[in-house]
């Protein structure tokens, strides 16, 4: 339920970064979301529509989502398998001792702009 | 339309201010500590212990997050502490920005150690850097000692775990030697107290603990 707050700090980091560049319109944001950070991306976009129309930059900015799925690695067996299936034990080994190798980030890929010099 | 790559956190903005404002309170001597924990864990409970306890040795202050009326800002003020009320907007959780309106409103000066008491879940707090010197969490005996596995990041990132209500233990399946082994798996750095703010059993250990760091914070 985190999803709002992480809107509002997009969208700072993206007012800093127009400010920067000079961007007078941004087109759409791109972030990767793992599968376990525990961001829901449908109520995610939904906070996005909610907020963008109070950023005259990000009116109009369409948010991408892309997923990135969650492995985790077995330290005992060495072999990796899916973090979603099989949780915390491994399915080869049943060992504990495992840990999340990706899936837990959520960044800012890339964004789609236009600055002062095109327009 | 020109494509502009980031590969940024999304709590990038966040975790500057964080960084800035754990900076300003460290030039400042004052030693933060965010509280995290379910609601019911005894947040209150807790600080009202410490707050008797310690009030003599050290200027004291409780940030306490307006989504969350656990604490009454009287009984904070009456034990002898500052109380301030930050405001949320309902958020599930306290960030940079919100803590420094509360840093902005004490006269951080007077204050040797605070307490930021972050809303009650363990789960959004977790993922926000507040700009605390420490962060610490309280799990209480009746929550079970299966929450590290439930919640591992709110344990990867604390520094300092309170087992607390521990006079309740015979009452409660709770297989403390468990706890640990799951707690340091997570975490092999993070120090762990258990105590009872009711008996004050452990009490003492969590107190000098307090005292040293925010000693070590003035220098």
């Amino acid at each position: 339920m985190h999803e709002l707050g992480i809107v509002t700090h997009v969208a700072k980091t993206l007012d800093e970064l127009a400010e920067e560049n000079h961007i007078t319109k941004i087109g759409s944001v791109t972030l990767q979301v793992g599968e376990v950070s525990g961001i829901m991306t449908d109520y995610f976009t939904d906070c996005w529509n909610y907020f963008r129309v109070k950023h005259p930059i990000l009116k109009e900015a369409e948010l991408r989502i892309e997923t990135i799925p969650a492995i985790t690695f077995c330290e005992d067996c060495r072999q990796e398998y899916e973090t979603v299936k099989y949780a915390k034990i491994c399915p080869y080994c049943k060992s504990e001792h495992t840990y999340l190798v990706q899936g837990n980030e959520c960044t800012i890929k890339e964004i789609e702009a236009e600055t002062e010099e095109e327009s | 339309m020109k494509i502009i790559e980031l590969h940024k956190s999304v709590t990038d903005s966040n975790d500057r201010d964080a960084e800035k404002l754990r900076k300003e309170l460290k030039e400042r001597g004052t030693f933060l500590i965010n509280v995290m924990s379910s609601p019911g864990a005894g947040k209150t409970t807790l600080l009202s212990k410490i707050i008797t306890d310690l009030k003599n040795e050290v200027r004291i202050a409780v940030m306490e997050a307006d989504i969350d009326a656990s604490v009454d800002a009287e009984r904070i003020e009456a034990l002898g502490a500052k109380s301030i009320q930050l405001h949320t907007d309902g958020m599930c959780h306290m960030d940079a920005g919100m803590t420094r309106q509360g840093i902005e409103e004490m006269v951080i000066e007077e204050i040797d150690l605070a307490f930021l008491e972050n809303v009650g879940n363990l789960i959004c707090p977790a993922e926000f850097d507040t700009g605390a010197s420490k962060n610490l969490m309280i799990l209480s005996v009746p929550e079970g000692d299966d929450k590290p596995l439930k919640y591992p990041l709110m344990f990867e990132t604390s520094d300092v775990l309170v087992v607390s209500k521990t006079d309740a233990l015979p009452y409660f399946d709770f297989d403390m030697e468990k706890l640990y082994e799951r707690v340091r798996r997570l975490n092999p750095k993070i120090e762990i107290f258990p105590v009872s703010a009711k008996t004050s059993e452990g009490m003492e250990a969590l107190e000098s603990w307090l005292l040293n760091e925010t000693k070590e914070w003035k220098k």
